[in-house]
């Protein structure tokens, strides 16, 4: 697997389009009393109509907190804490009611949840779990929107959709389970769908078949995609642009082709370094970064990768770097970045 | 599901054999004995006392009275009370509708009233509801049912003089619904009170688990609105736990409460449990011991039938 396998198809046309998901200085600061975690700081991306932007970082980076606080899934006391923009389609989610942010939930925007065991209701047939929000979005009446998800399943390659749709989760599969939550999450065609994680917990041989129907599904539907992972064979095989977060931040955001054959940011350099490749075989030691994601406690106030990077100079400490542009459409967030 | 009803069944007579021997044994373990009472009167000589003795069949060994009184209670004589000679099953079944009654209007007030206390406390946890709930229900439960009982008929029935204190009917009025449903209201009130307390608690903590499930989440993600989450989500899956609640509850229903029918005067299973013991009528109270024993076993049964009906992850084999 290589990136070049995996061009943008739609870089060109796509870079003309206005944005259909708009994210501006996305935060979430959350009081631990006596710190301040800042676990989303100022994000900030775009995400066009039929692209797939991969949302890449170690566990801790903030990833999944985006994703819920863009979705406005974060649960009391969290729900009144972030601020920031999140324009969809010309709305600023970020100023909805509940109300109306409810209504665009599986609807204009949806999600795919990590844990596919576990996200669908146990005591609900796999149909009416998937009729839902076509019942509640589209109006649908109960046969209809039945049919309709039975077509779901067939489209999301569910063999016998007849029968898993009368059938309850638990006679699912992993692999199976998590089809249907894409059917849940694509039933009323989405413009952007939100996925965390979504191979994470299932085997490889199934990872590799989620990730075909996501983009299969994508082309077929023109759905934008935020593709949430920490593994970065996910990013090179489905996304078109990568985002690598650190520390809730965005460090580095470049086309995929470009981030693999030339990353500027060192955080994103080690995490490359870090993938074992065939062609470096027999490995001696697979480089690693050294040191820990920073608590919240020992955060710097100027960039947060500084204490574990060897390309540090002494402007890292005062200030965090922001994120600028390299290269078209190639920007890192670093005050020494690596030079191609 | 038949044949699980019928394996249920034919589990419950050893447990049934059980009860019974642990009850007929204690009865006989107890001192003084069905017949004390007639040693302290004068007038009875003691070959009078022989002779009730021999008519009980309290002469013969203790495991031939067993085996008689066992094989009664399975094909329906229960035996016969020792003052009044009435048969004990009638005895028994005589003081069911008036228990049901109360009962039945106590729990289904309570059911009510704490799932709905429950459920907004789970909603809206930590806000002032939810700590006046979690307070209120830990007062319910600390104080005596006899002290709610007792100021219940001071305030209502004493001093404010709207309901009358005790009893079913206004005597000559047996059979007015309305004297009738005056007469519940205050023993339903106090009995209610203590089971939405123990309601309001299970639910709430049945209904705080579920939300915080990935499934909920999910839902959100869907766009179903607050309610509906919490009505066609939530509620199946908070609904198991209520539900072998609701079956440890049931016998309760038919044995009465002791202390509330007593208080008020309800002539119910409660009463006669009271009266039974003071009289030391033994056949009615093991023939009580075993009607309680069955209806905890149908209790269990009936809900675990409905827990198998609302999860289907649950198989009934």
């Amino acid at each position: 697997m290589t990136a070049q396998a995996t061009l943008p198809r739609h870089a060109g046309a796509a870079a003309a389009e206005a944005p259909l998901l708009s994210v501006r200085d996305l935060t979430l600061h959350i009081p631990v009393p006596p710190h301040v975690l800042r676990a989303v700081d100022g994000v900030s991306f775009d995400l066009r109509r039929g692209e797939t932007l991969g949302l890449v970082g170690e566990s801790g980076s903030g990833k999944t907190l985006t994703a819920l606080t863009l979705m406005r899934l974060l649960e009391p006391p969290l729900d009144h804490l972030p601020r920031g923009q999140v324009v969809l389609d010309g709305q600023d989610l970020m100023l909805l009611t509940e109300t109306r942010m409810s209504a665009l939930r599986g609807h204009a925007i949806s999600m795919v949840f990590q844990e596919p065991m576990t996200s669908l209701n146990p005591v609900m047939t796999v149909g009416r779990q998937i009729a839902e929000p076509l019942m509640r979005h589209l109006g649908l009446p109960t046969r209809a929107a039945m049919a309709r998800a039975e077509e779901m399943l067939r489209l999301v390659g569910i063999p016998d959709p007849a029968r898993v749709l009368r059938a309850y989760p638990h006679l699912l599969s992993g692999g199976m389970r998590q089809r249907a939550m894409i059917a849940i999450a694509l039933a009323c065609r989405p413009l952007v769908l939100v996925a965390d994680e979504p191979t994470t917990a299932l085997d490889v041989t199934v990872q590799a078949q989620i990730l075909e129907l996501l983009t299969e599904l994508q082309r077929e539907m023109g759905s934008a995609i935020l593709l949430i992972t920490h593994d970065l064979a996910v990013i090179a095989e489905t996304a078109h642009r990568v985002a690598v977060m650190y520390a809730g931040r965005i460090v580095e955001e470049a086309p995929v082709a470009e981030l693999f054959a030339d990353p500027r940011h060192p955080y994103a350099r080690g995490l490359l370094a870090s993938i074992p490749r065939i062609e470096r075989m027999p490995p001696a030691t697979l480089p690693e970064i050294p040191g820990m994601v920073p608590g919240p406690a020992e955060r710097p106030i100027g960039c947060a990768f500084m204490p574990r990077c060897a390309r540090a100079i002494s402007g890292c400490a005062a200030e965090p770097p922001p994120l600028a542009e390299v290269a078209p459409g190639h920007r890192v967030a670093c005050w020494n970045p690596v030079h191609g | 599901m038949i044949g699980f009803i019928a394996k249920r069944l034919l589990q419950a007579v050893p447990l049934l054999i059980g009860v019974s021997l642990i009850g007929f044994g204690l009865m006989h373990l107890a001192p003084g004995g069905p017949l004390a009472i007639y040693t302290l009167n004068p007038t009875i000589q003691v070959q009078d006392i022989e002779r009730i003795k021999v008519i009980f069949g309290l002469d013969q060994p203790l495991h031939i009275q067993y085996v008689k009184w066992a094989t009664g209670i399975f094909s329906g004589n229960w035996g016969y009370t020792f003052f009044g000679g009435r048969p004990v099953l009638d005895v028994i079944l005589e003081r069911v509708p008036a228990t049901l009654l109360l009962m039945g209007s106590a729990l289904s007030v309570a059911i009510v009233l704490g799932l709905s206390v429950g459920v907004l406390g789970a909603v809206k946890r930590y806000s002032v509801f939810d700590v006046l709930a979690t307070t209120g229900a830990l007062f319910a439960l600390s104080f005596p049912t006899f002290w709610f009982g007792l100021m219940a008929i001071f305030v209502f029935a004493i001093e404010l003089r709207w309901l009358p204190s005790g009893g079913m009917w206004e005597l000559g009025e047996e059979g007015n619904l309305l004297s009738l449903l005056r007469h519940l209201v205050l023993p339903t009130m106090v009995l209610a009170l203590v089971i939405t307390a123990t309601w309001s608690r299970y639910s709430r903590s049945a209904f705080l688990e579920v939300m915080h499930q990935d499934f909920m989440r999910t839902a959100r993600a869907k766009g179903v609105p607050p309610g509906a989450r919490l009505l066609r989500h939530a509620f199946p899956n908070a609904a198991k736990p209520l539900i072998a609640l609701l079956g440890v509850e049931l016998p309760f229903l038919f044995s009465g409460a002791l202390v509330a029918e007593t208080i008020f005067g309800w002539p119910g299973m409660g009463r006669l449990f009271v009266d039974a013991l003071s009289m030391k009528e033994y056949p009615v109270l093991m023939g009580m011991m075993m009607f309680t024993a069955i209806f905890v076993i149908i209790g269990n049964l009936l809900a675990d039938i409905a827990i198998a009906l609302i999860d289907p992850r649950v198989r009934l084999s």
